[in-house]
């Protein structure tokens, strides 16, 4: 059997996710059986192929035939992305690649609930036998959940990030940490760090040796995956990193202790108003693919608190997918919104319009001091796809971020 | 503690209501089911490989040994490369619908025949 034509050597180099057993396992990552692993491998190359095989040929439906057919019906062309998102969702070759990308993330949170409600109890039990009593976990069940998060579940995830089965559940960061390996086709790397590791190699070279932060607050943290990177390459800070959802700040806690980072305190709050912190507290204030998830009303109050807690001379940075401006395409913005209508990230549309320099620029920060950078997940290239290298796109998705931000003035 | 039924619990519907893409929502759910069916036979065609190469190696399987094992990069490769034939034997008529659209307005056999009988 190991002489099965795959093994033939004419046969094209692999190019594609690797497998699943390549992932890092923490102590609190939930036991995978071998059919699991498959059915993560598969999805994974399910969304590889949806991305590299099917997305282009909407490109090639949109040159051919929407397009034209648009032009000649309206005697003009798209005036905006919306236009092209309602057109294209006529077009069959959008349509199937829309159902089977849809199919594929419903399959993905079914498969990775799968695993994490199957040993809910013994994942439970050791989650809270690591965090019982540990100060660095602060819960405020009184805490009102955003309208953004408790309105709908974001990207298709039950329960989002709050929700608790029963008490002490973690099964949903659980289901989170475990399968974003199917959605990203391995591009975050071993710990799903990769984008945390970007941003810590980023301000490292940018900020110079002598910035040493004293204090680091993440917001959105999640279950932390972003900022444990950031902890480990400034192992003399102090972290806080905060988040509404209480099961991801639980994980968060006992995942980062079984990786051995001890220096990131996970606090339960509304970001939008964090009046629990002093003013000028901060040295370096940081969010990860957090925006999209806020909404007009908080995204200002966010960034207002950013400038209050900020210590002078510090940063804020936000990392995020690129904004939609004249630079890009109406197509490219179209394909880029199909996230925020069919993947439930319903704010994602409207935040990547915001003009984040003039909000930045209104909150305080003044426009000299603003940061523009971009930056691709750090990953180990010898077992890990690398977004830096990978000329496909996988709108929205793919592991290559835009860096705003802004340095307080001193 | 309340035990958690997995087998209910698993395929919830997240909060939000549900888009539907194709123009029956039929045709669309039987996409749904005819997905979830081809992840199983990756699945069961990655368990079989894992068993035939345990077996070629050591000569016997256990289920503790299927849970463990661990493909070597090339044996990944090999598998990965497996996965992906198999995508796309069954996602073929998508392939082909997209390089429709690249040859652009073509003859029918139909044509061809009334134009060669002309």
């Amino acid at each position: 059997m190991p002489d099965t034509p795959h093994n033939a050597p004419d046969l094209p180099a692999y190019d594609g996710p690797p497998d699943y057993r390549v992932v890092g396992r923490h102590g609190v990552y939930p036991e995978t059986s071998h059919d699991e692993i498959a059915r993560f491998n598969f999805l994974a190359q399910m969304n590889r192929h949806l991305s590299t095989q099917v997305m282009p040929g909407v490109g090639e439906a949109f040159e051919q035939r929407v397009a034209p057919a648009f032009q000649k019906s309206h005697d003009r062309t798209f005036k905006d992305r919306h236009e092209i998102r309602q057109a294209l969702t006529k077009d069959p070759m959008w349509q199937w690649w829309s159902a089977m990308r849809r199919s594929t993330m419903e399959s993905r949170q079914q498969a990775g609930r799968w695993v994490t409600l199957r040993q809910a109890e013994a994942l439970n039990a050791k989650v809270g036998e690591l965090t019982k009593g540990d100060k660095r976990l602060k819960l405020n069940p009184n805490m009102k959940l955003p309208r953004g998060v408790e309105a709908i579940d974001h990207h298709c995830m039950p329960g989002s990030y709050h929700t608790e089965l029963v008490p002490g559940d973690v099964t949903g960061p659980a289901n989170y940490d475990a399968g974003i390996f199917a959605t990203t086709g391995g591009m975050l790397g071993r710990y799903n760090d990769g984008g945390g590791v970007a941003v810590a190699e980023w301000v490292k070279r940018n900020m110079g040796p002598d910035f040493k932060p004293k204090r680091i607050l993440d917001i959105g943290c999640g279950m932390g995956h972003n900022v444990l990177p950031i902890a480990a390459a400034f192992p003399d800070a102090e972290i806080i990193a905060v988040d509404v959802g209480a099961p991801m700040l639980r994980y968060g806690l006992a995942r980062a202790k079984t990786m051995g980072i001890e220096n990131v305190t996970f606090v339960q709050d509304d970001v939008s108003d964090l009046k629990q912190f002093e003013a000028e507290s901060f040295d370096w204030i940081q969010s990860t693919m957090f925006l999209h998830e806020t909404s007009y009303k908080t995204m200002p109050k966010i960034f207002a608190e950013t400038q209050r807690l900020l210590k002078p001379g510090g940063i804020v940075l936000h990392v995020e997918q690129p904004q939609y401006d004249d630079k890009m395409s109406l197509y490219e913005q179209a394909m880029r919104d199909w996230d925020a209508f069919y993947n439930n990230e319903p704010f994602w549309t409207k935040m990547h319009e915001v003009d984040v320099d003039a909000w930045l620029a209104d909150s305080g920060f003044g426009a000299n001091a603003l940061i523009h950078d971009g930056v691709t997940a750090v990953i180990d290239k010898n077992v890990f796809p690398d977004a830096a290298d990978d000329e496909s796109e996988d709108f929205g998705r793919k592991a290559a971020w835009h860096v705003v931000g802004a340095k307080k003035v001193a | 503690m309340t035990k958690l039924d997995p087998l209910l619990l698993a395929g919830a519907k997240s909060k939000g209501k549900r888009p539907w893409f194709l123009e029956s929502p039929d045709t669309e759910r039987l996409l749904n089911i005819t997905m979830a069916l081809a992840q199983e036979v990756g699945v069961m065609r990655e368990r079989m490989d894992t068993i035939e190469r345990l077996l070629a190696r050591d000569g016997k399987v256990s289920p503790a040994a299927i849970d463990g094992f661990e493909p070597t990069k090339s044996e990944a490769d090999a598998r990965g490369l497996w996965m992906q034939e198999f995508i796309s034997r069954i996602l073929r008529v998508v392939q082909q619908d997209r390089e429709a659209i690249a040859a652009g307005d073509e003859l029918s056999s139909e044509d061809v025949a009334n134009e060669l009988a002309s």
